[in-house]
């Protein structure tokens, strides 16, 4: 479903990442793991069309994405919740998850936006709260939100958990589950290596810009060489 | 002097102008106070389309208020041109660098004003242009009541513009978080031009309301732009009906410091009014804190 091919990115003059593939199948959660300064967000933030690559290739659903254009990527259906949420501090909570129809699923806002709030019903409560001053939980819940209101074919959570209460995070990864038993793919990027591992199908683990070691969830939790070099168990 | 006789008419003269402040600082407020583009071609790109309306008048006989059809959207597609093509470009987003554009702007736009239209006043005559009406016993000229009704309209309608369509919420969600609006599909720069435009727009709506009471000279800009600023603060940045209120305080604080202080010292009221309310209330009267 998802195939990426030897993909190079970075900033400037500095190379980030150094020739990665990975590949995705439907209705599964990938987790992609790795330390600090790996190159996941910048994986992601190519994957959304952020950020343009400089070599490699991405295919979605057997077609090719054009490099540097997130309308297109969000076209084609991949929704990045990024790192640090980015909601609309200054919109309600309902124009923030309004505006994820802006482009894809406009067609679908009013029944899309119900799904959304049966999905967090503590969202429904606080349609009409300004989503900056929200907790660091529930504005998670918005960008997730805002995330699905776009009708995700691939989902990207770039560290859903961060900066969330030990409780928070729980529930987080549970809804994470609860999402993908409806078929949705999930790309997981995160540094909760255990909690990450015990939702997810299948792990990549990323270092330096490349991906070192890949495998079923329970393999990589499994894989002593793994533990010590960058797991930190 | 504080005969109610004298100074009914000399608020409601406050009331009535200020409105026109409002109208003038209604774009203002949608590029500075939402956009924080700091816009000081505002003034200059009033005196163009007062001169539009001018002309409209001079060559082809059209009643300014019927200019209404014209201006604003030729006014809307200049701002969206400038913003993308200008403005946009040479401002790389740094505060500093749209100051500096936005005044050079300013400086060439007035300059060329001045070139081909030469620094004489025109004005527009009209039948209505000295006749008025009657507000609780008060004269007011026709055009600066109609102008009042205008600003009024068009402070609602800016203000459901921004809060009821989806242009609207991502006008104002670009302001605080443009990677969020990537990632849903907004075109950042598309948005930047339209409300740049929507702005200037406004400032073609403000000309037609304003040419029959008023006049243009390649320089009319420069009475306006100090206030408009003084307003958009003094409403809250970005609020429509806080530029709308502020406006009338500003004109009737005008009038009214004019009436008790003399012409020339009528202003010391606008800025004594506006220290006063910002040291009370700094995010302005309508705004929100940040």
């Amino acid at each position: 479903m998802l195939e990426v091919r030897g993909l190079r990115a970075g900033y400037g003059q500095v190379e980030i990442l150094r020739g990665v593939t990975l590949d995705m199948g439907p209705g599964e959660i990938v987790a992609l793991l790795g330390a600090n300064g790996a190159g996941k967000t910048t994986f992601n933030s190519v994957l959304a069309g952020l950020i343009r690559g400089w070599g490699g290739s991405i295919g979605f659903e057997g077609r090719a994405l054009p490099p540097g254009d997130p309308k297109a990527a969000l076209d084609a259906g991949i929704v990045l919740v990024p790192e640090g949420r980015h909601i609309f501090p200054n919109l309600t909570v309902r124009e923030n998850l309004w505006l994820g129809g802006y482009r894809r699923g406009r067609a679908n806002r009013t029944r899309n936006l119900e799904q959304v709030l049966d999905t967090f019903p503590r969202l429904r409560e606080r349609l009409g709260q300004r989503a900056g001053t929200m907790s660091g939980g529930e504005q998670q819940m918005v960008a997730i939100g805002r995330g699905l209101m776009s009708e995700p074919r691939l989902l990207i959570l770039d560290e859903p958990s961060l900066g969330l209460s030990p409780l928070m995070v729980e529930e987080m990864f549970a809804l994470i589950g609860r999402l993908n038993q409806q078929g949705l793919p999930i790309l997981l990027v995160e540094q909760n290596v255990h909690l990450t591992l015990e939702v997810a199908h299948r792990g990549f683990v990323m270092e330096n810009g490349r991906i070192t070691a890949s495998g079923s969830a329970a393999d990589l939790l499994a894989d002593p060489e793994l533990q010590r070099s960058y797991l930190g168990v | 002097m504080l005969n109610p006789t004298i100074l009914w008419p000399a608020i409601l003269n406050g009331v009535t102008t200020g409105a026109l402040y409002a109208l003038i600082a209604l774009g203002l407020t949608l590029i500075y106070g939402v956009l924080h583009i700091i816009n000081f071609a505002h003034g200059a790109l009033l005196m163009v389309a007062l001169y539009i309306v001018y002309f409209l008048f001079r060559l082809f006989g059209l009643a300014p208020y019927l200019s209404l059809a014209i201006v604003p959207p030729v006014m809307f597609a200049l701002g969206y041109a400038l913003q993308r093509g200008v403005i946009g470009r040479a401002g790389h987003g740094r505060d500093e660098n749209i100051l500096l554009v936005t005044l050079g702007l300013s400086i060439v736009i007035e300059n060329l004003a001045l070139m081909l239209f030469s620094s004489d006043t025109q004005t527009v005559e009209t039948a209505y242009g000295f006749s008025t009406v009657s507000v609780l016993g008060a004269f007011i000229p026709v055009p600066k009541a109609v102008a009042f009704v205008g600003a009024v309209v068009t402070a609602l309608a800016l203000w459901a513009f921004m809060s009821r369509t989806d242009l609207g919420r991502a006008i104002r969600a670009v302001a605080k978080e443009r990677k969020g609006a990537r990632l849903v599909g907004i075109d950042v720069d598309h948005v930047y031009a339209m409300s740049f435009g929507i702005g200037v727009g406004v400032l073609g709506i403000a000309a037609c309301l304003l040419m029959p009471s008023y006049y243009v000279t390649p320089q009319v800009g420069h009475g306006f732009i100090l206030i408009a600023f003084t307003i958009v603060v003094l409403g809250g940045m970005g609020s429509f009906l806080g530029a709308l209120i502020g406006g009338i305080v500003i004109g009737v604080v005008e009038a009214v410091g004019g009436l008790m202080l003399g012409e020339s010292l009528g202003q010391i009221g606008i800025f004594a009014i506006f220290i006063l309310i910002l040291l009370f209330r700094p995010q302005g009267l309508l705004g929100h804190r940040a």
